[in-house]
């Protein structure tokens, strides 16, 4: 079959690879018939996320149809049938999962040596990502083996297209997740730090649940298009004082809540004079990630406010403001999204037409172009939002 | 194809059979070609300047030739990470310093005259390949300007943003795990200050 292979830095390749095959009886086999490109996918390609290995295939947002299951799998799932696949690989029986807390199941790691040593703790296996959580192929390819089929799966029912159910494995749960973790209040401005897709579901998940103003932060003027058509006011940092037109439109009081959907490779640029920094410090090995939103949230989080953090860290951060942080009092919330806990209630809400998260896409393409549509996505050229790739 | 880290897959892991199109541009392999180019010369320079000043009739200038070391390491760096359009564009400024103090050095008193004029002829050649790089990869890898896609019509509610506002308020409960309600409501009184002291 075909799919999209990691090779090294900035190397993807449309390769052919030998068919998945059945390894386990709780494995299910599935043909995607849609995917996509994640930001998350930007960390692996700049080789970022530490524990790639030039072979893995690429890819966490999938869905397609179910062609082959292991005799594990209980009748939980049939041949035939149509599923969503959860980034987060569930077993569904851990004390972890009966909590809800999916994305640091303790079962399906498969690599839990390596990352006990290097987290401490080992969290739940997620596809096409590092060795760190499991190192399973992704689903950037025509099929793709799904482990503990007979809980990580999202069923779609009849009459929605493959559009509208794609993202509930990633970027929708993950920014609903987001905001929910906010516990948003009626009166609450809430403020999200990049309008890339997860940028987006959190700002339409922060409208959702009734915050009296949402605060949108990017510098791309299609993104931030994309913000306002949802309702939230926004900032082009690139033009503005981030901080000061927060306060203006706060009160001087700073928002409640703050959300960074931007995570380890904030823009650098010499206004952010602390990016500069960190990209210095990035290349010389001395830090890992560009901690910036994390600064600027923390400095203008209204006390006693929340600091959501669905944008990915890699490693280790240089300058955090404890001090300011601990002083005023705030809290974090932070996790890859505990996907199947939320994507019963949202495909209700995508099925009563209360939100449809194709309005993110911007490109589709073949999985054979998918090497040219990292390059569109990450340089982003024509406008680029959301990939989706049709194997 | 043997992967080496294919020891590090299951017998039921798909495994590359033969490599396709890569995301890498010609223009990019010639940056990456360029970059290593730069480390490696960079670190001979600022591990053996005296090979260089003694080749060039430059004696006493080892800090100088430290000092350019440094700065092609910094080049080359760059011009191998994502910011490698800056990394090229560096090189090139770094080639047009590098002539200048080779045409300071090409006097008719330095004995090594004749190595300095091929030395200026190899920086010349390498500025041609660092300027197609850095256009190469400016070319490549820039938003074009003007024209955009307008997505003021993208709200994704498809009852519109009015009635979106609030709407899931009515049936969802934040769980008890996540919630963080606002300070006052862990006051007796909900909060009325006067009257949980009075
Ligand atoms: N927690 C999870 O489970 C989860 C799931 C999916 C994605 N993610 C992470 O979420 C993040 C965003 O993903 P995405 O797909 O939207 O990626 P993206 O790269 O498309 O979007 C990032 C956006 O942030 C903007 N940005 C950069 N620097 C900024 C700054 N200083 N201030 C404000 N905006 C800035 C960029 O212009 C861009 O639009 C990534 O880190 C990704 O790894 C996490
Ligand atoms: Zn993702
Ligand atoms: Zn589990």
């Amino acid at each position: 079959m075909k799919a999209l292979v990691w090779h090294g830095k900035e190397d993807i390749r449309c390769d052919a690879v030998t068919d998945p095959r059945i390894e386990d009886p709780r494995d299910a086999i599935v043909r995607v018939t849609s995917c996509a490109i994640c930001g998350s996918d930007l960390h692996l390609f700049h080789n970022f996320i530490p524990a790639m290995l030039p072979g893995d295939i690429m890819g966490h947002e999938m869905m397609g149809e179910v062609v082959e299951v292991g005799s594990g799998v209980n009748g939980q799932l049939k041949k035939g049938e149509r599923i969503v696949i959860p980034f987060t690989i569930i077993c569904g029986e851990c004390e972890q999962c009966r909590r809800g807390n999916f994305s640091v199941c303790e079962t399906t790691n498969r690599k839990k040596h390596l990352a006990e040593k290097v987290f401490g703790h080992p969290t739940a296996g997620l596809f096409g990502y590092t060795h760190l959580t499991g190192g399973y192929p992704g689903g950037q390819a025509e099929y793709v083996r799904v482990p503990f089929a007979d809980k990580t799966h999202i069923k779609v029912p009849e009459g929605l297209s493959d559009e509208q159910v794609l993202f509930l494995g990633d970027i929708l749960p993950t920014g609903w997740q987001a905001a929910v973790q906010c516990d948003i209040q009626p009166d609450d401005t809430v403020a999200i730090w990049g309008c890339g897709p997860v940028g987006q579901m959190a700002i339409r998940s922060a409208i959702l649940l009734g915050a009296a103003q949402v605060i949108a932060i990017d510098r791309l003027p299609e993104r931030l298009d994309m913000a306002e058509a949802a309702g939230a006011v926004t900032i082009n940092f690139d033009e503005e004082s981030v901080i000061e037109r927060l306060n203006e439109l706060t009160d001087g009081k700073g928002p409640e809540k703050c959300i960074d959907a931007v995570g380890m490779e904030s823009y650098v640029s010499p206004w952010q004079p602390d990016t500069i920094y960190d990209r210095a410090k990035q290349m010389l090995m001395l830090e890992s990630d560009r901690p910036h939103v994390l600064r600027e949230m923390i400095y203008v989080c209204r006390p006693a406010g929340v600091i959501s953090v669905p944008g990915v860290y890699g490693g280790l951060i240089d300058k955090f403001p404890m001090g300011l942080a601990m002083n005023k009092g705030l809290t974090f919330r932070m996790g890859q999204t505990h996907v199947n806990r939320w994507t019963d209630d949202l495909l209700r809400r995508i099925e009563e037409g209360q939100i449809d998260p194709s309005f993110v896409i911007t490109h589709t393409a073949r999985l054979e172009d998918g090497p040219e549509m990292y390059k569109v996505f990450r340089d982003k050229q024509d406008s680029c939002v959301k990939v989706v790739l049709k194997p | 194809m043997g992967y080496l880290s294919n020891i590090s897959r299951s017998e039921g892991d798909p495994k590359v059979v033969h490599p396709g199109r890569s995301s890498l541009g010609g223009v990019d392999r010639l940056v990456r070609a360029l970059g290593w180019f730069s480390l490696g010369l960079g670190l001979a320079e600022l591990l053996a300047p005296r090979q260089f000043t003694r080749a060039l009739g430059m004696p006493g200038q080892e800090m100088l030739v430290r000092s350019y070391g440094l700065r092609e390491i910094g080049s080359g760096v760059l011009s191998l990470s994502p910011d490698k359009t800056t990394g090229l564009w560096s090189r090139v400024g770094g080639d047009a310093l590098d002539v200048l103090t080779l045409a300071a050095a090409y006097r008719a008193d330095n004995p090594k005259r004749d190595n300095v004029a091929l030395a200026l002829a190899a920086v010349a050649g390498i500025m041609v390949l660092d300027l197609i790089g850095a256009q190469g990869v400016t070319g490549r890898h820039r938003r074009a300007s003007g024209e955009r896609r307008r997505y003021s019509d993208r709200s994704g509610f498809p009852q519109g943003v009015q009635s979106a506002r609030g709407a899931a308020r009515r049936d969802f409960r934040t769980p008890a795990d996540m919630q963080a309600a606002p300070a006052t409501a862990a006051l007796p009184n909900g909060g009325d200050l006067a009257a949980s002291t009075g």
